[in-house]
């Protein structure tokens, strides 16, 4: 479960990015994070990430209290959540197997466990067959796909897709947002940061639009954006 | 840490030294040359020290008797000097016996002495100290014995090797820490670059939640086996050259016997000690500290 109880979040004694959050996301929803640039949005999942403290409030990560948290204890928060960019972020020297079982093995995972579970993913996402393939080899859609499965791999209770799409042609971001809702469906918490409210359209969730460092509206569907 | 683990982060670590293969040999050769300086002092101080003490052993102080003193009274102020606590033992050395010791010393054949007779020598005492550093105190005793005249002790090349000793030891020190520094800077420089170079990955391997020492690890083996590398080379380098060195030295007939080097293999857990010691300290502190920065993701 994510939290943000009256969160601020200042930056210097002029830059104040989030002026007062309150959102709750339960277990297993899915949720769209909606708002211009320069709304929030990164700081928000920055905050969930342990990459910053909020100047004032709380927050609440899948049993973290980031107020308080050591910084020893971030890297078992980030176990819990996944996170996925708008620009991959792969290592292009490692094959499509080995970019997923990178991030398996740097959490200390046993060989037996990487090598029942990377190709459960891989057939997750689709890419059963191109585990001996390096990223560059791939189409952009089948890079986000690489990416949902290296964030998916570690089993995180929530994913964190940052403007997933961005990169991509309607119809493969069409692709992704399916592979994000079928994952959903299998119990993983979903948290989409997104501007192509066309795409959101598409899904009938929960939307979560920011503004200003401030929650302007939070409601199921379409009503949000209209 | 599991052992599959550990073999991971080794095998990391040692890829990383092939994956900037320049960097790491220019590491490990200015790392070398100045783990040589650095042994090559340590190697000289200890041979000074060495000779220091050989010649502080060999260093005898000489007390005269009264020359109106009997042979037997002058045997007796003996027992007055062995009860001083520096004096390890003293021997007798009558009138006669310091005429022989003269004649050897400044006459091929000790025919040519002629007529001098030995009531021209006093009866006198040579005598071993425990510490040569509390020579002067000792001297003071002796003098105050009834029956000693005069006391000579030739402790000016002693003294003179021992002041050479402390300035090479405050310069050695110098030396080693300006050098271990300069090792320290161009290791950590080199696992800079290798972590320059993998920021991507580490950013990646911060995001699904790698704690910091897993990430730090794979550096610090690679600055330790850099730094072990560079260890071993200059330690056999250093064995060529002392070895030559010292063999070289040897054939100077006017150095014959003045000197003796401690041979190397006397010398090599001194050694290895300087340079194991000096190479992990330089490979783990170098790269340690350059990580820091990178991990703060």
């Amino acid at each position: 479960m994510i939290e943000f109880t009256d969160v601020v979040k200042s930056y210097s004694a002029d830059t104040q990015a989030l002026k007062g959050i309150n959102m709750q996301i339960d277990d297993g929803e899915f949720v769209y994070l909606v708002g211009p640039s320069g709304s929030g949005k990164s700081t928000i999942i920055k905050l969930i990430t342990g990459e910053l403290k909020p100047t004032s409030g709380t927050v609440h990560v899948n049993g973290y209290s980031l107020e308080h948290i050591r910084r020893r204890e971030i890297p078992y928060l980030r176990r819990t959540v996944g996170v996925v960019f708008q620009d991959f972020r792969l290592i292009e020297s490692k094959s499509v197997y080995d970019n997923v079982a990178f991030a398996m093995r740097v959490i200390g995972a046993k060989t037996p466990e990487i090598r029942e579970r990377v190709p459960y993913v891989l057939d997750l996402v689709g890419l059963e067959n191109k585990g001996h393939r390096l990223p560059t080899e791939l189409s952009g859609g089948e890079q986000q796909r690489l990416a949902i499965a290296r964030a998916l791999v570690n089993n995180p209770s929530t994913i964190i897709a940052d403007e997933p799409t961005g990169n991509l042609d309607p119809e493969r971001s069409f692709e992704i947002m399916s592979l994000l809702q079928e994952i959903n469906n299998l119990g993983t918490t979903m948290l989409v940061v997104t501007h192509q409210l066309d795409l959101v359209h598409q899904f009938h969730k929960r939307v979560i639009s920011i503004d200003d460092g401030l929650v302007v509206s939070d409601e199921i569907g379409l009503e949000a954006l209209v | 840490m599991r052992s599959k683990n550990i073999g991971y982060l080794f095998s990391e670590g040692i890829r990383g030294i092939f994956r900037h293969g320049f960097m790491s040999v220019a590491a490990v050769v200015v790392t070398v040359a100045c783990l040589l300086i650095v042994g090559s002092f340590s190697a000289v101080t200890y041979n000074l020290s060495m000779i220091v003490e050989d010649m502080s052993k060999d260093n005898k102080v000489l007390a005269y008797v009264d020359d109106t003193y009997s042979d037997a009274k002058a045997r007796s102020v003996g027992t007055s000097i062995n009860r001083i606590e520096n004096v390890q033992d003293s021997r007798f050395v009558s009138r006669e016996e310091a005429l022989q010791n003269f004649a050897k010393d400044q006459f091929e054949n000790p025919e040519d002495l002629g007529d001098i007779d030995a009531d021209t020598f006093e009866h006198r005492y040579s005598i071993t100290l425990v510490d040569n550093g509390l020579l002067a105190e000792t001297l003071e005793e002796l003098r105050s014995i009834p029956g000693i005249v005069d006391v000579n002790a030739a402790n000016e090349v002693v003294d003179g090797l021992a002041a050479v000793q402390d300035v090479l030891q405050v310069v050695s020190i110098l030396v080693v820490v300006v050098l271990l520094v300069v090792s320290l800077l161009i290791i950590s420089n080199t696992v800079k670059l290798a972590m320059y170079d993998r920021r991507e990955e580490i950013a990646i391997m911060k995001m699904v939640g790698a704690t910091n020492g897993f990430i730090r690890l794979p550096f610090v083996v690679e600055g330790f086996l850099l730094g072990i590398i560079a260890a071993g080379m200059a330690f056999g380098l250093e064995w060529l050259i002392y070895d030559a060195l010292v063999a070289k030295i040897a054939s100077f007939d006017i150095l014959k016997g003045a000197f003796t080097f401690v041979p190397f293999t006397d010398l090599v857990w001194y050694m290895v000690l300087v340079f194991g010691g000096a190479g992990l300290f330089v490979g783990v502190i170098g790269s340690w500290t350059s990580i820091r920065k990178f991990l703060d993701v």
